[in-house]
């Protein structure tokens, strides 16, 4: 085991498949010599060569479709989207090509890429740097998509991904690169070598795909949620002393629906939350999808937390956040206290 | 003034024909370069043509490939079948005994010379109008029938439109449908092959109108930067379904000048020419082969029939175009050339054709035997939820028995439905 932040156990993820497998290649925009801008490829040039580890042309496309052309003839690429903001261009490669090459040829053909893009705000991003997409991946049938929260989950989770023989969309939330984040800018940063999530075996392991986690087992309510707003609920249902039972969906698609659907007839009550934006957001597939199974359980309307339905603003940014305080309103309405 | 240009055909349904916009050079006349050469000293490649068959028939110049008459009579045959089977489809669609067609007529020595001049290890990512690969490569046409007919022997089981086809053994990607997005897969392919230190190289093709897309310009750049061992092709047929070549960017410099801007290998070839496109495409492999990189290859032809099955040219172009074309029928130019050097005859060419007439109809036969779309058997509908993921996920398990209770709500509803 070893302390590790989620860049370096991402990093660690990549080090350990390049080492165990040949065809194993990293691909994106300063992912080479330098390493990355968000520094999660640092080193892996240096080790494994220029022709294993591309710095690629400007063009999210591009990067998309050439590993998709690789992984046609037995390479193993993972692809970095520079920030998940980015990846629009390569939408049309992704939905029709990279999610339908082994349904349209009957399994003769497949692709198994792996696009990794950090996602999410609170970094003082604007409405560029700080999206999260993730909703738009979900509603596409063939590609798997994933978002850890922790370090832990994120070298088990990328190491499932490059070996997974499906496409796989693996966001991270940069806000956590560097430690868990409650949601109060204010507070001073905590580093991920206080949280037990940042201790990380060194060589290979998985955390599958398609399981979500129970991060907190609780009895008054289920909050439902991913990426940095697992400490976001986890902080307001403390400040509220509401027994909240927290699950880390980690995969949004597949979805591991039965133990939400579980908790929830166990709870009665339900809050889902994420930082992208409400309207067609991840969200409402969840809230639809419990609805459907636990109707007759619940003892309140499902709430919904998430982003405002506008662009990320740069100058407003923590009060377009889905913080704390956004938390909190939700779990009084599902606990029934307006 | 600033002015905004609106490119036009030179003529529209009831004018005569006139291709005078189509720039051309005497066959012989472009000088071959060494396949090592600057991309900068063979720019003249990219805005000449080049071409190898004559007026009289004959293979003149530094890029006459010097094929054996065997060769040729091979691509002769490979010519005729594709144009057959097209033929002979294109009538089972009005029939409607398909769905939909797209015929590659006039543009056979595209697919055939090329692939012919490929091995058979290097992959090929066509789009729709590539089928003569498929029969060099030696596929049953009974298996493209098949997926034409969506019948239970469909490679695609039923999920892609006719003419989508793909094989993996025979090294031919599946077509998407969606226009250039194998351009730049292409390149990853071959990129892939670089890194793998394998010999193989990758071929691709799109149509000029596609040259258009942004993936155009993703391959090009992709396989610039790293000189990936790639052919590209941009078999400029003059049209996409009515749009003239001059809206996709063909009025002010040749599609084939696009290469040298990027700073690859670009050369513009009659693409009627079975000889000259025979030794352009050997001349890109070996470049590619020995490490010189991609070339781009614009194929100068003509679409002599409608886009699709769906498309009536009648309402946008002069109806006896193809018959004005100055390139003529790439089939008639190989066979006068194999005529005059007395190795083929037009007895011969009329027995040909009666062969592979007969061959089309019986292989017609056995593919309707195992279904068409609306008659005989019918593949397992259940098919349609196999091969979204590797496993089978639990939201399709569940979707899955869905349609189990609708088929047999139908029966009780008396609603036709699915069967």
């Amino acid at each position: 085991m070893a302390q590790m932040n989620m860049i370096q156990a991402l990093n660690s993820a990549m080090d350990v498949m390049m080492a165990r497998d040949p065809s194993v290649v990293v691909m994106g925009e300063d992912v080479g010599y330098f390493g990355g801008v968000f520094r999660v490829t640092d080193g892996l040039q240096r080790k494994y060569g220029e022709h294993r580890v591309l710095d690629s042309p400007i063009s999210e496309g591009g990067i998309v479709a050439t590993a998709i052309g690789m992984a046609v003839n037995g390479l193993k690429p993972v692809a970095e989207i520079q920030f998940a903001d980015y990846i629009y261009p390569a939408v049309d490669q992704i939905a029709s090509e990279l999610a339908r090459i082994r349904y349209r040829s009957a399994g003769d053909f497949s692709s198994a890429v792996v696009v990794r893009a950090p996602c999410g705000g609170g970094i003082r991003g604007g409405q560029t740097h700080s999206q999260s997409p993730e909703a738009i991946f979900t509603h596409i049938c063939g590609i798997k998509v994933v978002m850890p929260s922790n370090p832990y989950d994120a070298k088990g989770l990328l190491i499932s991904a490059i070996e997974d023989e499906d496409p796989v969309i693996f966001f991270e939330p940069k806000r956590i690169y560097n430690g868990p984040f409650d949601g109060d800018p204010n507070k001073p940063a905590v580093p991920w070598s206080t949280h037990a999530k940042g201790n990380v075996p060194e060589g290979h392991y998985k955390v599958p795909i398609g399981k979500c986690d129970i991060v907190r087992p609780g009895e008054q309510v289920t909050i439902v949620t991913y990426g940095t707003m697992v400490y976001v609920c986890e902080a307001a249902a403390k400040k509220l002393n509401i027994d909240a039972e927290i699950i880390d969906v980690r995969t949004m698609s597949p979805l591991d629906i039965d133990p939400i659907c579980s908790s929830v007839k166990k709870t009665g009550r339900c809050v889902v939350a994420h930082e992208a934006t409400r309207f067609s957001g991840f969200g409402a597939e969840l809230s639809a999808s419990i609805q459907e199974e636990c109707f007759w359980y619940l003892e309140a309307p499902i709430q919904r937390v998430a982003g405002w339905d506008t662009p990320y603003p740069h100058a407003f940014e923590w009060e377009y956040f889905p913080g704390q305080a956004r938390v909190a309103l939700a779990l009084r309405a599902a606990m029934g206290q307006e | 003034m600033p002015r905004l240009h609106v490119p036009q055909p030179p003529t529209r349904p009831g004018d005569k024909p006139d291709f005078s916009y189509v720039e051309l050079s005497p066959a012989g006349a472009i000088h071959k370069p060494d396949v090592n050469a600057r991309v900068k000293d063979m720019e003249e490649c990219a805005t000449g043509l080049i071409r190898v068959l004559d007026d009289k028939h004959e293979a003149v110049g530094q890029w006459n490939p010097r094929l054996e008459a065997e060769d040729l009579q091979v691509g002769l045959r490979h010519m005729v079948h594709t144009r057959v089977f097209d033929d002979r489809m294109q009538k089972t669609q009005r029939q409607g005994k398909i769905s939909f067609y797209m015929r590659s007529y006039g543009e056979e020595a595209v697919s055939v010379a090329q692939t012919m001049a490929l091995q058979p290890g290097d992959m090929l990512f066509p789009s729709y109008r590539q089928q003569g690969a498929y029969l060099v490569r030696g596929r049953p046409i009974v298996d493209l029938m098949c997926q034409l007919l969506s019948n239970t022997r469909d490679m695609c089981k039923g999920r892609q439109l006719p003419v989508m086809y793909h094989w993996n053994a025979g090294r031919i990607f599946s077509i998407s449908g969606n226009l250039t997005t194998q351009f730049p897969q292409a390149v990853g392919w071959a990129m892939a092959a670089a890194i793998r230190n394998e010999d193989h190289i990758a071929a691709t093709w799109i149509g000029e109108g596609a040259s258009a897309e942004a993936d155009f310009h993703h391959g090009i750049i992709f396989a610039a930067v790293h000189q990936a061992p790639v052919i590209m092709n941009i078999v400029n047929n003059q049209w996409a379904i009515s749009t003239f070549q001059g809206t996709a960017g063909g009025e002010q410099r040749s599609f084939a000048a696009r290469g040298p801007g990027y700073g690859i290998a670009g050369i513009r070839v009659d693409g009627n020419d079975f000889l000259a496109v025979h030794a352009v495409t050997q001349w890109a492999a070996q470049r590619a082969r020995t490490g010189g990189g991609p070339t781009l290859i614009e194929l100068v032809t003509y679409r002599a029939s409608a886009h699709s099955t769906s498309d009536d040219p009648s309402r946008y172009r002069p109806k006896d175009d193809y018959e004005h074309w100055p390139l003529g029928d790439p089939i008639d130019r190989l066979k006068n050339h194999l005529i005059a050097r007395g190795e083929w005859s037009e007895k011969q060419h009329k027995d040909l054709q009666a062969e592979l007439d007969a061959q089309v109809a019986a292989a017609w036969k056995e593919a309707v035997s195992f279904g068409a779309l609306n008659e005989g058997p019918r593949l397992d509908r259940l098919l349609m939820f196999e091969d979204v993921y590797k496993d089978f996920p639990e939201n399709l398990r569940r979707q899955r028995e869905q349609l189990d209770a609708e088929i047999k709500l139908n029966a009780e509803l008396g609603l036709k439905g699915a069967e």
